[in-house]
């Protein structure tokens, strides 16, 4: 047997080492270029579009001319509607699962469920939004039925964001405060929560993010083609950034005049994530620890 | 001839200093333990002699590590080569995500060997040489992972030893496992020193005063006592020696 | 007193904790009734629209025709009763505009008040006839035969070749171009995003040094965050002009444009996940491989990616799930014809954009919107096949590490 020469494999070893490197760092920067090209891509294109009177006109001339202002206040509707609905039996869901319920099989069957409703593509929301709230409640096409769509599309995220954040805190805290005499819920409210809070409020950023973007679930249950007016009460239909983005883009009347717009709407949108990112990273770098989005 | 000498050590972690001026010189051939107190730089003077605190971010040496009268931490040093010479069993047992051969056969692969009979034999010789053959004969295409602790941590040892080091390092590598395991582990290494120079740090005093030969008490980064390990623990010429053996502090 | 009033409260409110948190596994079953309630209906339907007829002369032999029969006849592609087991004789279509060919606006009434028995005549005195009209004009001493038409069965739904759920007279109803569709262009998609998301992942966690991932990280959040539209919008305006022009194409709405699309959709996704796995790779491993003369690289492809490759199967799966249904970027970039694919260069259609693109024409409680809410059946067992596997392979995981 003879032993391979030790120079010759070393050196072997580092250049199959510094090509396979090399290649995983190209494919790296690869990925950063592609978004890189995408954000861009929107940024110039869009950026002379956008400017006062585009954010709060009403769309003009088969919406090739004119503003986005109803699409804006529409989307604005949406996620203050969805979070309303979402943050608070959220929070209280994962309070629950993190602070109340023993392990056994009630906590599995509900972080199964949850698990499950995470996995539904957004298109099923939209389907079951609709012959929920839509036919079935009669809610019509409206801003009730949308935000609730979305609202139960965001629980996931927000359940689990808060349970990180729940889990984050440490016992001795809690173990403190109980053996003070308080009570769970006393624990929890003054203690756990308060501890918890930053993380929370990430994690609620990044939900408004994802669903400011979100547009199969809304398409049936609020979503309006042109809407020339406000929306006065949550009966109503309204716009949507990310739907007026699809309607523009392949449908409008006149997809090669609206393209400025389009251009426009979908640098709104995605101002609107990266702040949502921005917000989230700034409170996580602010308050030292990680939540999670996925 | 010593084995391994090393002469003013330094370390650094960062700014904090982890090593301070260590003087000590291992003869071929024998067990040497290193002792002493949680966080009194045993581990990393041992995970000195293979270079593994070069993984570490902003370390620093300062010194010099001499291994059969060679610095290893000179310019130009093949660090793959002298980890080959310089085997290395860790605290909890760790086999690879692969089967009881693989595992073996590692160390042998990644540096270059493929002929395959020259493996099989290897791999047979060492799993003989810790003991586990019998044990392990018929499923040696099972995972790894199948196996106890105990026989995990010899498979481990074999590993270690198929490439053919003449120096074993060993980080406290009965501390995972149950007095059993650990008693086999120990006459192993009795064994072994035969072949090879072996440098174990240990928690444990009664383990120290069985396997080696020699032993070194580490205190706060600095090496207080270093003597045969009888006299060590028979009649330490440092007091706090006599204190850290006799358990008053640890 | 007060313990009393702090007892009472502490149960009122761990009541509405867990009210709150059974509201998930309570939407779950509700999408469940509702959505299978609906889909199920379209097995219960027939491809002919409530309130037509088809109708033969008595004389003829044929008493049952398929769906596909209908619309071949209809369609002119079936011409001989032969061909549908009748008698060796050439088909007269007529459908209810043809009744002018036959008689004149006079004989019809002003108000078609005549029309019932114009239709019955004309279907009387032609034995090779097949009439398509509406109930409402059927005669009540109509002497022909009323053609009896099967219910939608599930062989014909998931074995058809053809989606056209508004063709008259007979609605074709076969899933399996959009089926195929789905699986086309997320397989082409996962084909992509793989071996770019898992090089990241490795260079992420294993080579590149902490301030670089530093960098990375949240860009590749940002990659997640962008919505589907933004993505959509991004391919038909970048990618479908460049495919079209590279290839020479017709169109550049294909099942290419659509893969790439929905692949860096996926890169997040398959990212995160299998990083997450190879960082959890424990470092004493690491350590072994090392000690034992490996290189970094040997050490990656021989220790942290076996030791990791449920976690990179997990993200790969979650990856053709996000893949599968994802919606507006698809539909967007894929052209959407409801044919089965023959190459990557063609349009298709996928399961969620064919929902999204004609729930709007469905008339509520019909048969094409049973249709598709059948077709969100099928999407919501897949993904919860995906789901569920995903949570297999990482519990499977949880047990070899103990």
């Amino acid at each position: 047997m003879k032993m391979p020469d030790e120079n010759k494999l070393a050196k072997q070893k580092k250049r199959n080492q510094s090509i396979a490197f090399w290649i995983f760092r190209l494919l790296s920067y690869l990925i950063v270029a592609i978004l890189f090209a995408i954000l861009s891509f929107i940024v110039f294109k869009g950026i002379g579009v956008i400017n006062w009177n585009f954010i709060t006109q009403m769309p003009e001339e088969g919406m090739t001319k004119g503003g986005i202002f109803p699409a804006i206040v529409g989307t604005l509707c949406l996620v203050a509607g969805s979070m309303l609905f979402a943050f608070p039996v959220g929070v209280l869901a994962a309070i629950y699962m993190n602070e109340y319920v023993k392990d056994g099989i009630i906590k599995k069957i509900i972080k199964q469920m949850t698990n499950n409703l995470a996995g539904i593509p957004s298109i099923v929301f939209g389907l079951f939004g609709m012959s929920l709230f839509v036919n079935k409640l009669h809610f019509g096409d409206s801003i009730l039925a949308g935000s609730l769509t979305l609202g139960l599309l965001a629980l996931p995220v927000v359940i689990r964001t808060t349970e990180e954040a729940l889990k984050a805190v440490d016992n001795t805290f809690r173990h403190a405060s109980l053996g003070l005499g308080a009570s769970k819920w006393q624990t929890t409210r003054s203690v756990v929560l308060p501890i918890a809070f930053p993380n929370i409020i990430t994690g609620l950023i990044l939900s408004i993010g994802r669903v400011s973007g979100e547009t199969a679930p809304i398409l049936f249950t609020v979503a309006a083609y042109f809407l020339p007016k406000l929306p006065t009460s949550i009966f109503d239909q309204a716009m949507a950034l990310p739907y007026h983005l699809y309607v523009l883009s392949t449908s409008g009347t006149n997809i090669a005049e609206s393209r400025p717009v389009a251009y426009g709407t979908a640098l709104v949108l995605i101002i609107i994530v990266l702040i949502a990112n921005l917000l989230a990273n700034g409170l996580r770098k602010y308050f030292g620890k990680k939540v999670k989005m996925n | 001839m010593y084995k391994i000498e090393s002469k003013n050590v330094d370390f650094f972690y960062g700014a904090s200093q982890a090593l301070k001026n260590i003087n000590l010189a291992i003869k071929p051939n024998t067990v040497t333990a290193l002792i002493g107190p949680s966080g009194c730089g045993k581990s990393t003077y041992l995970r000195l002699f293979n270079r593994m605190n070069d993984l570490i971010d902003n370390t620093k040496i300062g010194g010099q590590v001499l291994i059969d009268g060679d610095d290893i931490y000179a310019k130009g040093v093949n660090v793959d080569s002298l980890r080959k010479e310089v085997g290395m069993v860790f605290q909890k047992p760790n086999p690879f995500p692969k089967t009881i051969f693989e595992n073996v056969a590692y160390g042998l692969r990644v540096n270059g060997i493929t002929d395959k009979k020259f493996i099989e034999e290897r791999v047979e010789e060492t799993i003989k040489q810790v003991v586990l053959w019998d044990e392990v004969k018929d499923k040696l295409k099972k995972s790894a992972f199948e196996l106890s602790g105990g026989q995990q941590q010899r498979l481990c040892i074999a590993r270690a030893l198929a490439i053919q080091p003449s120096i074993v390092l060993m980080d406290e590598p009965t501390s995972a496992l149950d007095p059993i395991s650990t008693s086999k582990v120990e006459e192993l290494i009795y064994e072994l020193k035969a072949k090879y120079t072996i440098v174990i740090v240990t928690h444990n005093m009664q383990q120290a005063g069985r396997v080696s030969d020699t032993t070194a008490f580490f205190y706060m980064g600095e090496l207080v006592e270093y003597d045969n390990t009888k006299t060590i623990f028979t009649n330490p010429k440092v007091e706090r020696t006599q204190n850290y053996i006799t358990g008053r502090f640890g | 007193m007060k313990t009393f009033y702090k007892k009472f409260s502490e149960k009122f409110i761990e009541g509405l904790l867990m009210l709150s948190s059974t509201i998930t596994t309570l939407t779950v079953v509700l999408i469940v009734v509702f959505l299978f309630k609906e889909g199920l209906g379209v097995f219960n339907k027939k491809p002919v629209e409530d309130g037509f007829v088809i109708a033969l002369n008595k004389q003829n032999p044929v008493n049952k025709l398929t769906s596909a029969q209908l619309k071949n006849i209809f369609d002119q592609k079936i011409t001989n009763w032969s061909e549908v087991g009748g008698k060796k004789d050439s088909i007269i279509l007529f459908r209810m505009e043809d009744i002018t060919n036959y008689y004149s606006e006079e004989q019809i009434g002003e108000k078609f008040e005549r029309l019932p028995q114009c239709i019955g005549k004309v279907v009387d005195s032609l034995p090779n006839i097949i009439a398509f009209f509406s109930t409402k004009y059927l005669d009540k001493n109509f002497q022909g035969k009323q053609l009896d038409i099967d219910k939608i069965s599930f062989k014909e739904f998931f074995g058809g070749k053809e989606w056209f759920p508004t063709a008259q007279p007979s609605a074709q109803l076969g899933v399996l171009p959009l089926i195929l569709g789905t699986l086309w262009v997320s397989l082409g998609a996962i084909l992509l995003a793989l071996p770019l998301g898992l090089a990241a992942a490795v260079y992420m966690s294993e080579i590149a040094d902490e301030k670089v991932r530093k960098v990375m990280k949240p860009l590749i959040e940002l990659l997640a965050g962008i919505p589907s539209v933004v993505y959509g919008f991004f391919g038909l305006v970048i990618i479908v002009p460049l495919i079209q022009k590279v290839f020479d194409l017709p169109v550049g709405e294909t099942g290419l444009a659509g893969s790439i699309v929905l692949g860096i959709m996926a890169l997040p996704t398959i990212i995160t996940i299998s990083e997450d796995a190879m960082r959890n790779t424990p470092r004493a491993m690491k350590e072994a491989s090392l000690a034992l003369g490996a290189s970094k690289w040997q050490t990656i492809y021989k220790v942290v990616v076996p030791y990791s490759i449920s976690g990179i199967t997990a993200g790969a799966i979650l990856g053709i799930g996000r893949a599968i249904g994802e919606t507006m970027a698809v539909l967007m970039v894929t052209g959407n014809a409801a044919v089965i694919p023959h190459t990557i260069l063609e349009p298709v259609r996928t399961i969620p954009a064919t929902i999204a693109a004609e729930l709007g024409e469905a008339s509520n409680g019909g048969l094409h919107y049973k249709a598709l809410f059948a077709l969100g059946c099928i999407l919501f067992i897949i993904t919860l096949i995906i789901n569920l596997t995903v949570e297999y392979i990482s519990n499977r995981k949880k047990y070899n590490n103990r």
